[in-house]
């Protein structure tokens, strides 16, 4: 009986894995099967079945293995579940020596010997962008807002630094707070009349308005140089010491101040040491504000809007705060980028850039500080070292969003659960 | 006045594919609630499906019109509304039940994954393609200005009408069109009633995935060119035209679809071409600020 029921349940696998495997062929036999392809005066074709076939071959045996596997998941279900559990258990001890052994490398990394100009480079960027993932968690991960548009305030950040700098002439340190301000006061704007949308609303609108703020930049010559971009950016200084092998008439450069050798590394360290300051002030105001009561509100609101209207939050206002802010960072972060790039143009503006950010976010784990810092550094310095895979980079983002979202919906790192909860 | 016709005439064959892949934003979001993000990625499969199907039959020396473009046409059905069931079936289905946000992120997933997909497989570089149908009536002709309507047009107007008459037909008239609208107004209650609704889920996935592949293939005889990258901007202003007619609302869809397509070429036309994508952009926006519902859409009450 028994025998006969397992046999039923392999046909019933093997007829499964097949209709997959049928599938595969329809939906690959014309897109792998055939390529395009530029021939002189028009464009022709080539066939490679080769693909075809390899991929129905892997469908039918993924399918059987997947179907297999999940079987027996089903059957010891308690087991896998209890491995799990004790992964999230470990947390505490674990959480606080990741963090440790974080911040120690992240102090030390320009000393270490490995060091070299191409390293810091690299931990500069990851850092740019985990300065990002933090200032978009605020709006993801503890309002539960999805913002779409986040590269928007990061260009204007960008923008304001770069435009202050060509037209008056002021410096890195003058303009960030401007950069923070004008990023926030557009965070505002947009905020205002549509943060009373619904969530998913949300989103689309500050896709919009991301596309809408690349459009503009593109487009106004006169004033931010069009798809020229700008260039001859000022570079940040320390403590009004420059960093340039001959210093300009009557000032003192950073090495002749401190009568050591030139070299070139100087700069690129005092901007990793620069961006690592900056993403630790973020990190500890967001870790601030979320014990104050705007930031428990930003979480209640994520969990229940109906209860926080009932109990007398104001919606709008809450929503507005953590859009501003995490806008706020997004400029804070740009003028930083656009200080060491020494050159913008919109094409660093995409919705790449955003959907990037918010990978970042979502397979951290949404509110998760922590998880940020692990996302950046697994998908941004990774892709890094990698580079003949660059091309492959986006793919498996956009996979590994969905694959996310489907099994491990708060995300694979670390998940932040509301600080306070009335029940267990 | 002359002027005016003729951009009539471009923004209404413009209208149509937007109202085509409008009509899947709106079924999709009528009967689960969701914004398919990937929605424009599926027009743009379409539209690569048409183009390889085109070059494979020219290849074959098939060069009758009629019976190029019906074959096209039914094989890019075919093919893309499996796309759509697949994604369904991969990315959304499992979501069901999850939180409210989680959708709509694996669907922006699905997005970015599918237009890798298709530059990996195609290549990045823009597919241009001969024109296959060209000519047209000379409507007005004053000396210094023709009002020309291309067959071209003709075609893509025909065959519009033609799809969504098909289309309205099942989904008003059929059994599988009563239990779509069914699961749309209730889905426990359907389901209660012995509707199947992961069912009915999915053929209003392959419908709304057909429609957009129509689209791509028109999309494709109207411009001559297609990329992995169309489906993003393209799908957005669909969208905008399904939020504008009333999300959930089939005329409504189409009417926002032809609306938004009018809006686009007359702005191009009387104001500045650069920043057409902006107005599309901006009447998102007011739309959803002002009335939320669109112009044909029902209120839609916030349930605890």
């Amino acid at each position: 009986m028994i025998q006969r029921q397992k046999q039923n349940n392999f046909n019933k696998e093997l007829k499964d894995a097949l209709l997959t495997a049928l599938i595969t062929f329809a939906l690959t036999v014309l897109l792998f099967g055939v390529r395009t392809v530029q021939q002189p005066g028009k464009l022709g074709i080539e066939t490679r079945w080769s693909w075809v076939i390899l991929s129905v071959i892997a469908a039918f045996f993924g399918r059987l293995f997947f179907v297999f596997c999940t079987g027996l998941i089903n059957n010891k279900g308690s087991y896998f579940q209890g491995v799990a559990d004790n992964i999230t258990k470990i947390g505490g001890t674990v959480k606080i020596l990741t963090t440790v052994i974080l911040v120690l490398t992240a102090i030390l990394l320009p000393l270490l010997p490995f060091s070299d100009r191409y390293v810091i480079d690299i931990a500069t960027l990851v850092l740019t962008y985990i300065m990002l993932g933090w200032g978009l968690n605020i709006v993801v991960g503890l309002a539960g807002l999805l913002d779409l548009g986040y590269v928007a305030f990061y260009a204007v950040g960008s923008y304001s630094f770069a435009l202050l700098a060509h037209y008056h002439d002021l410096s890195f340190w003058v303009c960030l707070p401007f950069a923070g301000l004008f990023a926030a006061m557009f965070g505002v704007i947009l905020g205002f009349p549509v943060l009373r949308l619904r969530g998913d609303y949300l989103a689309i609108v500050t896709l919009g308005f991301g596309e809408i703020i690349r459009v503009i930049l593109l487009n106004w010559y006169q004033f931010t140089g069009g798809p020229d971009g700008i260039s001859g950016i000022p570079r940040p200084a320390f403590f009004g010491l420059e960093f340039k092998r001959i210093p300009p008439e009557g000032t003192a450069s950073f090495h002749t101040f401190f009568s050591i050798e030139y070299s070139s590394l100087h700069r690129i360290i005092f901007l990793y040491y620069l961006i690592l300051l900056m993403a630790f002030i973020t990190n500890l105001f967001v870790i601030r504000l979320r014990k104050l009561p705007i930031g428990r509100a930003w979480e209640a609101l994520r969990e229940d809007e109906t209860a926080c209207r009932s109990i007398g939050i104001n919606p709008t206002n809450t929503k507005l705060t953590a859009f501003a802010l995490g806008a706020m960072f997004a400029g804070f972060a740009g003028s930083f980028f656009a200080s060491r790039q020494g050159f913008i143009s919109p094409e660093s503006f995409t919705f790449t850039e955003s959907a990037i950010i918010l990978a970042i976010v979502v397979l951290g784990g949404m509110g998760s500080q922590i998880g940020v810092v692990i996302a950046s550094i697994v998908l941004i310095g990774a892709t890094e070292f990698f580079r003949e895979l660059e091309e492959f980079r986006m793919l498996v983002f956009g996979a590994l969003m969905v694959a996310i979202m489907i099994w491990k919906p708060k995300g694979l790192i670390s998940h932040r659960a509301p600080t306070v909860r009335l029940h267990t | 006045m002359e002027y005016f016709i003729q951009q009539l005439i471009n923004g209404l064959t413009l209208g149509a594919i937007y109202g085509l892949i409008a009509i899947g934003y709106s079924m999709v979001y009528g009967i689960i609630g969701m914004i398919n993000f990937a929605h424009g990625e599926i027009f743009m499969i379409g539209a690569f499906i048409s183009l390889i199907v085109v070059l494979l039959l020219n290849s074959f020396g098939l060069s009758w019109l009629p019976a190029v473009l019906i074959i096209v046409l039914v094989m890019a059905m075919v093919f893309t509304s499996l796309y759509g069931l697949a994604i369904e079936r991969i990315a959304y289905r499992p979501l069901r039940k999850s939180f409210r946000l989680a959708p709509l992120i694996s669907a922006i997933g699905m997005s970015i994954f599918l237009q890798n997909y298709m530059q990996l497989l195609q290549g990045a570089r823009v597919k241009p393609l001969q024109p296959m149908i060209t000519g047209g009536f000379t409507l007005i002709d004053d000396g210094d200005y023709t009002v020309v309507l291309s067959f071209l047009q003709i075609i893509i107007i025909i065959t519009t009408t033609i799809i969504v008459i098909l289309f309205s037909f099942i989904i008003y008239k059929t059994q599988l069109g009563r239990e779509q609208r069914a699961c749309a107004q209730d889905r426990v209650m359907a389901e209660l009633v012995g509707i199947n609704v992961d069912t009915t889920i999915s053929v209003t996935f392959i419908i709304g995935a057909a429609l957009a592949s129509v689209a791509g293939f028109l999309y494709l005889l109207y411009y001559g060119v297609v990329d992995f990258f169309i489906g993003f901007l393209v799908g957005i202003k669909a969208f905008t035209a399904a939020v504008l007619g009333g999300i959930g609302s089939l005329p409504g869809a189409l009417l926002g679809g032809l609306l938004i397509g009018l809006i686009e070429v007359f702005w191009s036309a009387y104001f500045s071409i650069e920043y057409k994508d902006v107005a599309a952009f901006s009447i998102l926006v007011l739309v959803l600020i002002f009335r939320p519902t669109g112009l044909l859409g029902r209120p839609e009450i916030e349930k605890v």
